[in-house]
């Protein structure tokens, strides 16, 4: 029999429920994983005892014949941006060591009652801001793929959700929350090999997940496969009314609606995206794309999102402005850390503990922040961010006129090696270029894996799709996917 | 647009993050790097677009005028609120002597 910890989703969920083995048993395959793989760091805090518990709870249920739920059996990793009820939640600062929530995030708690159990809480870019997981006031996680030269230098698994990735890849779980502010669920989908959906914005409550820029934080999970996604998706998706921008929409049975079927679809591939430059080898990942995606029967057109190039500085503007208002609340009151100063002040004991509980990467994006919404620079900046981000939107709109989803790279390169962008924060940010679009205009947007390059690292391509269309992302995914043969894994060098 | 070392301890100081010199000094330069990149937003035409307020239309939404009207983020919580609390005192949030 395969070992359970090679087994998907769905599989586990059917294992389970078949009786082939136990979630006792699936738990505690996985925890194993997790406490031999300490060198990834891709945990900041592992519940062995969590997992075992909700299982037993599974096992339960079956021995009285009851339903099992969506993810009944199936341990999970959850990012530490999900506030869970007893744990600790860090969003990887030390303005939240030690943070023990009094409450349970949506997104969780709904996952929990799906019958999935929790493996431990994943590391993170800092507040989820960083594209290589170097900004975790817990240290770096380290991606369990290497280039195939020997020489062993360890890789960024993507950001921000980079625990998440390297988790899934590396085999300690089966899949894992992520949460995508401007390419965090999919550019470290694409630097691991696996699959990550970030659903239309509204689709998953943000209600208990540490906030970093409200109006494009949104979570979706991150597996090894696109039918994973979409089983995961459904788990995690659904009206909040404590999330004042959930959408008030059911949720549909992405899971049975698969279909990889392309007949009368068609698919936009942005002419922008190909830029001066690019790395021949993304763009060949990008033709092989469009080579399955005619082959599953689609028709491919020529589209055109002009103001592409705008959409990184539009983030970068709003998304620092937004993170600036929204860590405001970290003053040493009324949680996180509190540094005072012998003989300081109200205002000496802010400054302080913010000095002391932020990374330098969140330093810098709440000084952007501040910076562009400071008196006289508003319009200048952030008005005019957000009247570019509409132009972005209207983009999309006008392709969906020619097309029902995009085909682009997820990112321009493959995974790069830990410090190799760390003293150029601009450099880091341009990682983003081919998902930050999406973002802005709060589109469904998934990651599947291509293929390896020369070096022997994972490609991903993306889908973007229209609102509210997860159904048609995952399909063209499930596609790609069929058609890609992507089975290569990482070598557990870590063991 | 490009910001000196004085105006970047005078965001710093609005965003309540001390820093010293050292740091200051650091951060200027690349602050402008990323603002200087972001001036390009620039030479887009806006005319007659209105900023984005929201990505997906919606309608916010507004809760039934009752006390606890969710018991989870009603009231009656004051040691769950008060539990991570650096430092709480007879059941409210302690902070440094405000008034002399």
């Amino acid at each position: 029999m395969t070992e359970i910890t090679e087994l998907t989703v769905a599989a586990i969920r059917k294992g389970v429920a078949g009786g082939d083995f136990t979630a006792v048993e699936v738990a505690e395959a996985f925890n194993a994983n997790v406490a031999a793989a300490s060198q990834l760091n891709a945990f900041i805090v592992a519940t062995p005892e969590k997992a075992v518990e909700a299982a037993q709870a599974v096992d339960a249920k079956r021995a009285k014949g009851e339903d099992l739920g969506k993810m009944g059996g199936v341990p999970i990793g959850m990012k530490d941006l999900f506030a869970t009820n007893g744990v600790q939640t860090t969003a990887a600062s030390h303005m939240l060591e030690g943070f023990v929530p009094q409450y349970e995030s949506t997104v969780s708690q709904k996952l929990w009652d799906a019958g999935a159990g929790m493996l431990g809480k994943l590391n993170l870019d800092q507040f989820a801001m960083g594209s290589s997981n170097e900004t975790s006031y817990f240290g770096n996680v380290i991606s369990p793929w290497r280039r195939k030269d020997g020489g062993n230098a360890d890789l960024a698994p993507g950001g921000s959700s980079g625990g998440s990735s390297s988790a899934v890849s590396a085999r300690l779980c089966p899949a894992a929350t992520g949460t995508d502010t401007g390419g965090s669920i999919r550019q470290p989908a694409a630097f691991t090999g696996i699959s990550g959906i970030k659903p239309t914005y509204g689709r998953c409550s943000r209600w208990g997940v540490v906030a970093f820029a409200s109006s494009l934080d949104q979570a979706g999970p991150m597996a090894r496969d696109v039918t994973d996604c979409a089983i995961m998706l459904e788990a995690m998706a659904g009206f909040d009314p404590k999330d004042s921008t959930s959408l008030n929409l059911p949720v549909p049975e992405w899971e049975a609606g698969l279909n990889p079927d392309m007949k009368g679809k068609k698919v936009g591939i942005p002419r922008e995206y190909r830029m001066d430059g690019m790395d021949p080898e993304i763009l060949k990942s990008w033709d092989d794309g469009i080579a399955w995606l005619k082959d599953a029967g689609a028709e491919v057109v020529d589209i055109s999102l002009p103001h592409t190039k705008y959409a990184l500085p539009a983030y970068y503007i709003i998304a620092p402005a937004e993170a600036s208002s929204n860590l405001a609340r970290y003053d040493g009151v009324r949680y996180g850390l509190r540094d005072l100063p012998e003989g300081a002040g109200l205002q000496d004991m802010y400054a302080a503990t913010r000095a002391d509980g932020f990374g330098p990467e969140v330093k810098r994006r709440i000084m952007i922040g501040t910076y562009v919404l400071s008196a006289g620079f508003y319009d200048a900046y952030y008005n005019q961010a957000q009247k570019v981000r509409a132009l972005i939107a209207r983009d999309f709109e006008k392709a969906w006129a020619q097309c029902d989803v995009i085909l682009a790279p997820t990112c321009p390169s493959a995974a790069f090696a830990l410090g190799d962008k760390t003293s150029d924060p601009l450099s880091m940010y341009l990682n983003d270029v081919f998902a930050v679009p999406a973002s802005l205009a709060g589109l469904p947007a998934m990651s599947v894996p291509a293929g390896l390059n020369s070096e022997g690292l994972p490609l991903g391509l993306q889908i973007i799709g229209k609102a509210f269309d997860e159904q048609g992302v995952l399909n063209a995914g499930l596609a790609i996917e069929q058609r890609a043969g992507f089975t290569a894994k990482p070598e557990a060098w870590w063991k | 647009m490009s910001v000196d070392k004085a105006t970047v301890a005078k965001i710093a100081s609005l965003a309540r993050i001390s820093m010293d010199d050292a740091v200051c000094d650091a951060m200027v330069p690349e602050l402008n790097q990323i603002l200087e990149w972001v001036e390009q937003l620039g030479e887009v035409d806006v005319t007659g677009v209105e900023p984005m307020t929201a990505v997906i239309p919606n309608t916010l939404r507004l809760r039934d005028d009752i006390v606890d009207a969710d018991p989870l983020t009603g009231g009656g919580v004051r040691e769950k609120v008060l539990a991570n609390a650096p430092a709480p005192e007879h059941g409210f949030f302690g902070v440094p002597k405000v008034i002399e």
